[in-house]
């Protein structure tokens, strides 16, 4: 159905450690893996599943690691790659940072892990909350702890456990919206939308029924309400936690929360919006003496708010040298190793205007190796706005017990894949 | 404190010094060895000879140390199996532990200790821990008997364990049926007949509930069980899609992904005109479009499976090519995958924009990807008729950037451009000529040479050019020579005059001197028809060809349908079916789409009615060896087809004298000592071939003209036996018996007419009432002489198809009124309908795989053929005889697929896929047209032509 082995890999291609699943593929079969990988890196056809015989690999990569997944059978490739993302995500949470040395230095737990996060080929327990509850790194403290199945493993509700207790009942809302913009050099928005991500930090007792809403206009038709400004939501992605035959009936998004930080869901949205910091820039490149490079940047959004932590990065020939800058606000930095001109600026406020001017100058010997057109990308996050007028409009608390909770919402909007096109 | 340090202990005498640390009395310590050991096996060395003292440790209540020494067990068992036994006994203890952990874990590990000695001491332990009061235990027991089938299938079954495996489906906890599901999948995909999952309304009901409770992974599990389920009828369909769409909000794609499957699969039963079959359609397109915000490996797969959708129900994203267009930071492989979808979708409405992109993206650096852009364009100008010009000026401005691969990719689109578009772009041909040099691709310059050779008469130094390529003829590609020889022929045979010589040269290079035996073959049939005539040659080399169209890449239907099946596997990502890659799955079934109009007879839903009648049937761009292979396929067509006679060319009658008298002769002179017969054509065989290629060669010609030739029109038709239509009771003693015959394109109506009565019989006429293919008598019924009685008299009435059409039940049901001098007499009879099956009903290949797909699902039949033992060859040749053309023939499984055509006399097509399995008398044959009343009849006469 998906893997027989699971593998971490250095950058070598040497196995630091594995878990053979099903028995079918032989082990040795990983040894073709990397010089596979590199030859397809040379053929510039690189792809993220590999065939050996009859042997297929999916592999992905983090920091310095490959995990690699083999079968032969016609898997669930899907399934392989969340499966994969799903391990980093959890040997994440155990272990900080997932790279080489931690592989090596908890490799005791990462076999409990694997033992635990899959069986026989199918994934099992993946959320790390709850593997944390009874496969925990320090061996000694457990003894007690592990002789008990959480009941969570196999309950209706696995991302919860019971009896969790705070003395003060809160959750944090976050509404946070990405701009994903591409722009053409000519300066047409080619495409536009907007991510939207609502999470979560719970900070709740017991197993609270948690109800959200939202100026949801679907919902809004349904129950036959018109006031007031409603988003359309392109397409909307929940956390497991959200009864989704719930929302598929009457649009209402009832839960009950995994503790502490989570996403609860994930939202699109394909109305065409202006792109908030519009960049305008005229670069000139005289070949064998200098680039001059001028670019405008003006916050498109409301007078009062202000976008902080803009930056601004446009691309530089890799063979310019000799930077000069001048700017009407902020500061302006030549990063060689990435070919370009970061430009910050720190705080933005809306409907203003700043210049930034560059000069490089080009060896006169010219540098044979095609380059590409990178585009100019800026990113930036505006607090307390959301582009979309997306609003939590309530989040019912109700347990049990019967405490008040207090609901907490932040809104952000920040840069996405936020590219406008340049014409060198 | 870390881990790290279990791997630095490497002196000499480790193993001893282990062994040592195992026996130790000192939990402590012991762990501590046990790490140790671990470690060693994690760096790979061979630490199996510690097996009796790691497994001695087995019997701890320490958890952890427990776990470290199952992960031992685990890996070095199969290299010790004697010594494994051991540690059954603590297997079997530990499976009645008190702490549930400790009792699934024991069962988990049971089952992968991979040796048979073992496996059957599981039984009991298992047995217990599959009813076990604890869930975590239970579904961990489920995967278990996947795992013991694995190793011994027997055994699991005589144990009865499949059973309590399904008895698990119904379990109050949903992990535990979602892992019984999977154990039960993984099982029924190993032994595909076994009917394991026998997937009834009442289990698919558990199933769906337990789908909005388990975890992400078990919803997987869940929905790929479904897809394998075929629901009763629509409503079933419906309902299940209903229980299905809610996951397609979840955030985990491979969810998601499954939940497209399954519900492209269930989509097929339902009625298009059904308002819920639109809002499903609406429903898909969102969350498609959101996968695209994934990983980029799973962006991949789903970029790769929406390709297939996109192919298979365009609908659903024809509005969201922006998604489409191609970020900078993308990786190459999502890059190229987008770059395809983009073509797919694009049309008129959004073909500007896609031209800007593509455009932009010629451009870029990435060889690969530039290359891919600029061939888009290409096929966009095929694609939207509109946008032709557009694309052709942006591939000239690409030309002139003279970035060599760029110009290379750019000829090789131009040249499928202006057979597309005859006589329009063709002034490009200069530009193009500038750039002959730089090109260094063989796939470049076969493109050139072509268009050389097709617009020879307007390019005046076309032998020039042609002849600067054959210098190095055999340092070229097949692909470049072939193209060459062809190109140089037509030129011959548009200025004969100037270029005799050429063509000489490149006729002895691709014959006397290449040992490619395409080459040399194509060389000798150019070369027999120009010598023998040279007008057909003319007729045949300079054939107008068709244009080609759109579509472009499709996969065949059969195989997308399949493919459909498998979304988000390895086989959607591969565009491959799953038995091209997977080992043993020989006799598993292939999945396909069950479409909702069994029947064939349901009308049409307007909308896509509409659409049928407004689209031609796309026909494809044929890849570089179909387009070549054209030429070769017009040599076999029957000589009658070739055109007028050679006296309506009376300018071409010159030059050809002229062939015949100097060039060629002189040319084959040079081998055979001047022969007077070699001009002289087909009935001779070449007396003197250059000696080597003598045999084979003029065999071979011998049995190319056979073919071409009057033989056999006729060979193995099938004639039913008369059967008596008017019986002598019911006519005043006139019986008449028939039968129909198709003979050289001819139907005859073939009767014998017996005088029953006591007086003699005369003055004979036929009349055939409307009927639903037009059949008229072509003249009047030839009965000369008066019949006398007890004599019997044989009658043949060809027949017309020109006559009036009124459409009858059965459809191929003939009324027909017989005078003579006594009454008038009505009988009926039903003709086989392959006296209506054309001799030119052979479908091109690509053509066939655009009708196939352009033909709604509702059109498709399916029928069985029982008790039929020809071997498929043997079925295509029976079936050739009543022109019932194989296409392709091709063979998955030891399973023959063969592609059939018929052409109706009125014009309709009928395409039908016949399905052979060797050792299985009961074909399966699928019909598609677009006038599905006919499939009934179609299949009948398959089955009366098969059996007789």
């Amino acid at each position: 159905m998906s893997a027989s082995a699971i593998f971490v890999l250095d950058l070598k291609g040497k196995v630091l450690i594995c878990r053979n699943y099903k028995g079918d593929v032989n082990m040795a079969e990983i040894d073709h893996f990397l010089p596979l990988l590199m030859q397809q890196e040379e053929e510039g056809l690189l792809c993220p599943v590999l065939s050996h015989g009859n042997v297929h690999f999916m592999w992905i990569k983090h920091s310095n690691l490959y995990l690699v997944a083999t079968t032969n059978k016609n898997s669930n490739a899907s399934l392989v790659y969340s499966f994969l993302y799903k391990i980093v995500e959890v040997f994440t949470e155990y272990f900080k940072e997932l790279e080489e040395e931690s592989i090596q230095d908890n490799f005791v737990v990462v076999y409990e892990l694997l033992d635990e996060l899959m069986d026989f080929g199918f994934p099992q327990t993946t959320d790390s909350k709850i593997l944390q509850e009874y496969i925990t790194q320090e061996g000694t403290k457990l003894e007690v702890a592990k002789s008990k199945v959480p009941t969570t493993v196999t309950n209706a509700v696995s991302w919860r456990s019971e009896g969790i207790k705070y003395k003060k009942n809160e959750v944090f809302i976050d509404v946070i919206e990405s701009i994903n913009v591409l722009v053409n050099a000519n300066g047409s928005v080619m495409s536009s939308d907007i991510v939207g991500s609502i999470k979560l930090k719970t900070m709740l007792s017991g197993m609270p029924e948690l109800r959200l809403g939202l100026n949801d206009r679907v919902l809004f038709a349904l129950t036959g309400r018109d006031k007031g400004k409603t988003v359309v939501m392109e397409d909307v992605k929940f956390h497991q936690c959200v009864r989704l035959s719930r929302f598929d009936s009457d649009r209402t998004i009832s839960f009950i929360p995994p503790d502490g930080e989570s996403e609860l869901m994930s939202y699109r949205i394909n109305t065409h919006v202006k792109p908030l910091i519009w960049i305008e820039s005229v670069i000139e490149k005289f070949s064998h003496s200098r680039v001059e490079i001028m670019v405008k940047a003006k916050g498109q959004f409301k007078k009062q708010s202000v976008a902080n932590n803009v930056e601004v990065r446009v691309p530089v020939p890799s063979d310019a040298d000799s930077p000069k800058f001048k700017t009407s606000t902020g500061t302006a930095k030549y990063v060689p190793e990435k070919n370009m001109v970061v430009w910050t600026i720190k705080s933005f406020p809306g409907g203003k205007e700043f210049l930034m001017r560059a000069h490089f100058g080009l060896p006169s010997v010219e540098n044979n190796e095609l380059e590409g057109k990178p585009p100019i990308t800026v990113k930036f996050e505006i607090p307390y706005f959301t582009v979309s007028g997306i609003q939590v409009r309530y989040m019912k608390i109700i347990e049990k017990s019967g405490y008040q909770a207090l609901p907490w919402v932040r809104y952000i909007t920040q840069s996405g894949d936020y590219q406008l096109r340049t014409n060198v | 404190m870390t881990d790290s340090k279990y791997f630095t202990t490497t002196k000499k005498g480790e193993i001893f010094e282990l062994k040592a640390e195992l026996n130790s009395d000192k939990k402590e310590k012991k762990k501590e060895a046990v790490k140790k050991v671990i470690a060693s096996m994690t760096v790979g060395k061979d630490v199996s000879a510690l097996f009796p003292d790691v497994v001695n440790c087995m019997q701890t209540d320490n958890l952890e140390l427990k776990k470290l020494v199952y992960l031992y067990l685990m890996n070095y068992a199969k290299s010790q199996p004697d010594m494994a036994i051991m540690a059954v006994n603590t297997f079997v203890k530990d499976c009645e532990d008190l702490n549930p952990l400790i009792r699934a874990l024991a069962v988990r590990t049971m089952g992968c200790i991979r040796v048979d000695k073992i496996t059957e001491y599981l039984c009991e332990p298992l047995r217990k821990c599959l009813k076990d009061e604890d869930p975590y235990v239970r579904k961990t027991a489920a995967v278990c008997v996947a795992k013991l089938h694995d190793i011994n299938a027997q055994l699991v079954e005589d144990q009865g364990f499949l059973d309590t495996l399904k008895d698990l489906i119904s379990d109050s906890n949903p992990m535990v049926v979602a892992n019984a599901v999977a154990a039960l999948s993984e099982i029924a995909e190993s032994h595909p007949n076994s009917n394991l999952l026998d997937l009834n309304p009442q289990t698919i009901n558990k199933l769906l509930t337990a789908l909005n409770e388990c975890t992400e992974w078990g919803q997987i599990f869940i929905l790929d069980c479904l897809a394998n389920y075929s629901p009763r009828d629509d409503r079933e369909s419906q309902s299940i899609c209903e229980r299905v769409t809610p996951r397609l909000s979840h955030a985990n794609s491979a969810v998601v992904l499954s939940a497209v499957k399954v519900l492209m699969k269930f989509m097929e039963m339902l009625p298009k005109d059904l308002d819920y079959y639109g809002t499903l359609l609406k429903k898909l397109a969102p969350p498609l479009v959101t996968l695209l915000s994934a990983e980029p490996e799973l962006q991949y797969v789903a970029l790769r499976n929406i390709n297939l959708i996109v192919q298979r129900r365009p609908e659903i994203l024809k509005h969201e090519m922006k998604v489409f267009f191609v970020k900078y930071n993308d990786p190459i492989y999502v890059k190229l995958e987008k770059l395809d979808i983009m073509i797919r979708l694009a049309s008129q409405a959004n073909i500007a924009q896609v031209l800007a992109e593509l455009k932009e993206y010629a451009t870029e650096v990435d060889v690969d990807f530039v290359r891919k852009a600029v061939r888009a364009i290409g096929r966009c100008a095929i694609k939207v008729e509109q946008s032709a010009e557009r694309c052709v000026s942006t591939l000239l401005d690409l030309i002139q950037t003279k970035v060599n691969y760029v110009v290379q990719e750019a000829i090789v689109v131009i040249k499928d451009i202006f057979r597309k578009y005859p006589n329009k772009y063709e002034s490009v041909i200069a530009t193009l000529c500038e750039h002959l040099e730089s090109l260094d691709e063989p796939e470049a310059r076969a493109a050139m040479i072509w268009i050389v050779g097709e617009y020879a008469e307007r390019i005046d130094n076309a032998d020039e050019l042609l002849e600067s390529f054959l210098e190095g003829f055999h340092d070229e590609s097949t692909q470049v020579q072939l193209q060459l020889l062809t190109a140089i022929v037509k030129l011959f045979l548009k200025k004969p005059t100037e270029t005799q010589e050429l063509v000489q040269q490149v006729l002895s290079l691709a014959t006397q001197d290449s040992d490619n035996p395409d080459l040399r073959d194509r060389g000798y049939i150019y070369w027999r028809l120009l010598s023998t005539d040279p007008v057909a040659a003319k007729e045949v080399v300079l054939a107008e060809k068709p244009l080609i169209s759109e579509e472009t890449d499709l996969i065949e239907p059969t195989l997308l349908e399949e493919l459909i099946c498998h979304i988000g596997t390895l086989a959607s990502v591969y565009h491959k079916p799953p038995s091209a890659f997977v080992e043993g799955s020989r006799g598993v079934q292939h999945k396909r789409l069950t479409s909702s109009a069994g029947s064939g007879e349901s009308v049409e839903s307007p909308d896509t009615g509409s659409a049928a009648v407004s689209e031609a049937p796309p026909t494809v761009i044929p890849s570089q060896g179909d387009l070549l292979g054209d030429l070769l396929n017009l040599d076999l067509t029957p000589p009658t087809s070739t055109g007028p006679p050679p006296t309506t060319a009376p300018g071409m009658q010159l030059g050809a004298m002229d062939l015949l008298g100097g060039g060629l002769d002189s040319l084959l002179g040079g081998d055979i000592g001047g022969s007077p017969a070699m001009g002289t054509g087909f009935g001779a065989p070449p007396a003197a071939m250059p000696a080597s290629f003598n045999a084979p060669i003029s065999g071979g010609l011998d049995d190319l003209f056979d073919l071409g030739g009057g033989g056999g029109l006729t060979m193995g038709t099938y004639i039913p036996p008369k059967s008596v239509w008017l019986p002598a009771m019911k006519a005043k003693g006139l019986e008449i018996s028939g039968t129909f015959v198709r003979r050289s394109g001819v139907i005859q109506m073939e009767m014998t007419l017996n005088n029953k009565a006591m007086s003699v019989m005369s003055d004979f006429a036929i009349q055939f009432n409307r009927n639903s293919f037009g059949l008229a008598p072509a003249g009047p019924l030839q009965i000369l002489t008066p019949i006398s009685p007890n004599q019997s008299i044989e009658a043949a009435l060809p027949l017309s198809t020109v006559g009036p059409v009124m459409k009858m039940e059965p459809l191929n049901n003939l009324q027909v009124a017989v005078k003579n001098n006594i009454d008038v007499f009505y009988f009926s009879c039903q003709y086989p309908i392959s006296m209506l099956f054309l001799e030119d009903g052979k479908m091109e290949r690509q053509v066939f795989l655009a009708t196939w797909k352009d033909i709604p699902n509702e059109n498709e039949s399916q029928f069985q053929i029982k008790d039929c033992h020809l071997n498929s060859d043997a079925a295509s040749n029976k079936l050739q005889g009543s022109n019932i053309f194989t296409i392709a023939k091709r063979t998955v499984e030891g399973q023959d697929m063969l592609y059939q055509s018929m052409k109706l006399t009125n014009g309709i097509w009928v395409l039908a896929e016949l399905r052979v399995q060797a050792g299985n008398p009961n074909y399966t044959i699928s019909l598609k047209c677009r006038a599905p009343e006919v499939s009934q009849c179609v299949f009948q006469n398959y089955e009366t032509v098969l059996k007789n």
